[in-house]
């Protein structure tokens, strides 16, 4: 075990892969002598080389287009894009050409690429440094999309996406990249896909949330227990493949739900869960699905710490929902 | 323009590497077998046998000869238009057509339209519809196979319209940059769709727009077998040597329309068209094989003969095929069926009407 921040258990993740496998590699903007402009490919061209740590052109449909084309003849890519909201320019190859490689070939060509980007709001990035793009890519039938909270999550995550067979795109949260330190442990840690983990148990409401708003939502959930409001904090993790087994489970124990992400609402990952909740939990249920979520606006730069859902938001909901009859 | 000619001062001029004499009617069979191929498909998509048909007639020289410079190690990134590749790699063609019907011997199992297929075993990847996409792939997997050691090239296949969408210019930006043994072959068949060349840019060639990048650009006349096959081993002898990229650009025509969908008479003259049969690289090919007494024209009659039969066998096998299994649908969307995509294929294979089957 080691104590790190969650940027760095990404680039020990990173350290992890290369070093048992040679056909890992990574690719993208500043990864290499720069180590990427997080710090989170830091050290790995000194070890590995250019050959395995390459600094590309700035073309995101090129990083990715090249990083399938290595895939499709063997080699394990991991494709960073230096921050998610310029992941649109690669959207082509990431939707059309990613994710349906193995299906669309009768599964003769599987494309086991893994993409990195770092996600969400919180760090004064205005419209283009604090978006999260997840939903587009859930929606995207082929994909796995991932999006670990803590230190030990990403370096485990990683580690699975890096190993798995399918195409993931892991969404890392930048605004806590350092804000968040943890005991990660040493070596081939993994941490499985499709399995939520449960914050903190509690029998008068679900609250579902993942990445940097697992946090926010962790804060909440403490303050209203002082109030008596024993709430369950779950981090999906995983949204492809969904732990749907968790998410009713948990509903079906408490009968109410608060889904929290930073993303706007309209056709937000919250909108799935609700719908699952609905087709599958209705009768549990003792109180509307309640969603705590980013707005349905571009993200505002100046008035980001309103925009984003925040403790009292969450925790308004939270009450909201316990109280309702 | 039957040699290749470069299109920067600093290109070396091919050698002029013709094909060899033997090999000149193996290509031959090779460009009847397309033509026939895709007049017979014209007819099977308009008599509904199949639901779509992607021709490429006019391009049988480009494309046969090509694919005949290359070795079977090379990997191959078509478009949709590359039956004359597909064939001369030696996909079989009971495979294709399996394909274009969509049945239960289809690779892709039934998935994609027709024309859009790729045989792992042959090293010739599946197509999508985007175009361009495959472009920058293949300059990944020229990276990825020179890191392992493979001398081998990757060959993308792509169109006039094509040089003007972004994974074109990505792609020889990359590939550049890189040194990627990698070569852009562009068949210049003067339409992209109902889109004249003249319309797609102002560069006075195509492959022009590879000098920016440093990456040399040769201008083929497509018609011509040895003029491509040249360009062709030229590219590939620099790539394997360690001196990158090629852009070549084949000149020909489309003869057909751009797809069964298609009416080119909405925008384009027979005149222009009338112009171009007479350049049947068919025909060219042919005089070339009479003159040289490789062929008779009754040689060439029974040519024509027994490939039109062996055609009908081999879509006589293919329409015997029993049809896609429904509940195939459900795999291959990731290694292993999700929770959730077992849950959607149960309630698929519950539903009280019979599953929709194709006959
Ligand atoms: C990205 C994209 N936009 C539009 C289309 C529709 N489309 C299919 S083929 C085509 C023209 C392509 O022309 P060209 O590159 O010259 O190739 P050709 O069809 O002539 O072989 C168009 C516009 C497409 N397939 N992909
Ligand atoms: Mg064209």
């Amino acid at each position: 075990m080691t104590e790190l921040t969650l940027v760095q258990a990404v680039n020990r993740g990173l350290f992890e892969a290369m070093r048992s496998d040679p056909d890992v590699l990574v690719l993208g903007e500043d990864v290499g002598v720069n180590g990427g402009v997080f710090r989170a490919t830091e050290g790995l061209l000194k070890e590995f080389g250019e050959e395995r740590v390459i600094d590309t052109p700035l073309s995101e449909t090129g990083i990715v287009g090249a990083a399938i084309g290595m895939a499709l003849y063997g080699l394990k890519p991991v494709a960073e894009i230096q921050f998610v909201d310029f992941i649109y320019p690669a959207f082509d190859q990431i939707v059309s050409e990613l994710a349906k490689f193995r299906y669309r070939s009768g599964g003769q060509y599987p494309c086991h690429v893994v993409i990195r980007s770092p996600y969400g709001g919180g760090i004064k990035g205005g419209l283009y440094h604090s978006q999260s793009p997840e939903a587009y890519f859930a929606h995207t039938s082929g994909l796995k999309v991932i999006v670990p909270s803590n230190p030990a999550d990403a370096k485990g995550l990683l580690l699975t996406a890096i190993h798995d067979e399918d195409p993931v795109l892991f969404l890392e949260p930048k605004r806590i990249y350092r804000a968040v330190t943890g005991e990660v442990p040493d070596g081939d840690h993994r941490v499985p896909f499709g399995l939520a983990s449960t914050v903190r148990e509690g029998s008068d409401v679900s609250v579902f949330a993942y990445g940097a708003m697992v946090h926010v939502a962790a804060q909440a959930v403490d303050a209203l227990a002082t109030e008596g409001i024993h709430a369950e904090l779950i981090d999906l993790r995983s949204l492809v493949p969904l732990d749907e087994k968790a998410l009713l489970a948990s509903v079906e124990k408490t009968g109410r739900a608060v889904i929290v992400h930073e993303a706007p609402r309209f056709c937000g990952f919250g909108a799935e869960l609700a719908a699952i909740i609905a087709e599958k939990a209705l009768y549990s249920l003792k109180a509307p699905v309640v969603r705590v979520t980013g707005y349905d606006t571009p993200f505002p730069y100046a008035l980001e710490h309103l925009y984003l859902p925040n403790m009292e938001r969450v925790a308004h909901a939270i009450r909201k929902t316990a109280q309702a009859a | 323009m039957a040699e290749p000619t470069p299109s920067t001062e600093n290109e070396p001029v091919a050698v002029a590497s013709r094909i060899p004499s033997t090999d000149l009617l193996g290509v031959y069979r090779m460009m009847v077998t397309s033509r026939v191929v895709d007049e017979r498909c014209l007819t099977l998509q308009r008599q509904g046998r199949i639901g779509f048909y992607v021709p490429m007639q006019g391009q049988e020289a480009a494309q046969v000869a090509c694919a005949w410079a290359l070795s079977p190690e090379d990997w191959i990134f078509p478009a949709y238009r590359e039956l004359g590749v597909a064939l001369t790699r030696g996909i079989p063609l009971k495979l294709l057509l399996d394909q274009f019907i969509g049945n239960a011997g289809d690779a892709m199992k039934g998935r994609q339209m027709p024309n859009h297929y790729g045989y792992r075993a042959f090293r010739f990847v599946t197509a999508s519809s985007p175009v361009g996409t495959q472009i920058v792939q293949a300059v990944g997997t020229a990276m990825a196979a020179r890191r392992k050691g493979e001398p081998i090239v990757t060959v993308t296949f792509f169109g006039d319209g094509t040089t003007s969408s972004n994974d074109f210019h990505s792609g020889l930006n990359f590939a550049g940059v890189v040194q990627a043994p990698t070569i852009f072959f562009c068949q210049n068949n003067q339409w992209a769709i109902s889109l004249p060349r003249e319309k797609q840019t102002r560069s006075e060639t195509l492959a022009a727009k590879g000098v920016a990048y440093g990456v040399p650009g040769v201008v083929v006349d497509g018609t011509d077998v040895h003029a491509v096959y040249a360009a062709v081993v030229q590219a590939r002898e620099r790539a394997l040597a360690g001196g990158g990229p090629t852009l070549i650009e084949a000149q020909v025509y489309r003869l057909g329309p751009h797809s069964t969908s298609d009416d080119p008479r909405r925008y384009r003259s027979d005149a222009e068209l009338n112009q171009w049969k007479a350049k049947d690289p068919i025909a060219r090919l042919k005089s070339e094989l009479l003159a040289d007494g490789q062929l008779t024209e009754e040689a060439d009659r029974d040519l024509w003969e027994s490939t039109k039969s062996e055609v009908s066998k081999a879509l006589a096998a293919a329409e015997a095929m029993p049809p896609v299994d429904p509940r195939t649908m459900f795999d291959d969307v990731f290694a292993r069926l999700s929770p959730q995509l077992e849950e959607q294929r149960l309630s698929f294979e519950e539903l009280p009407s019979p599953n929709p089957v194709r006959t």
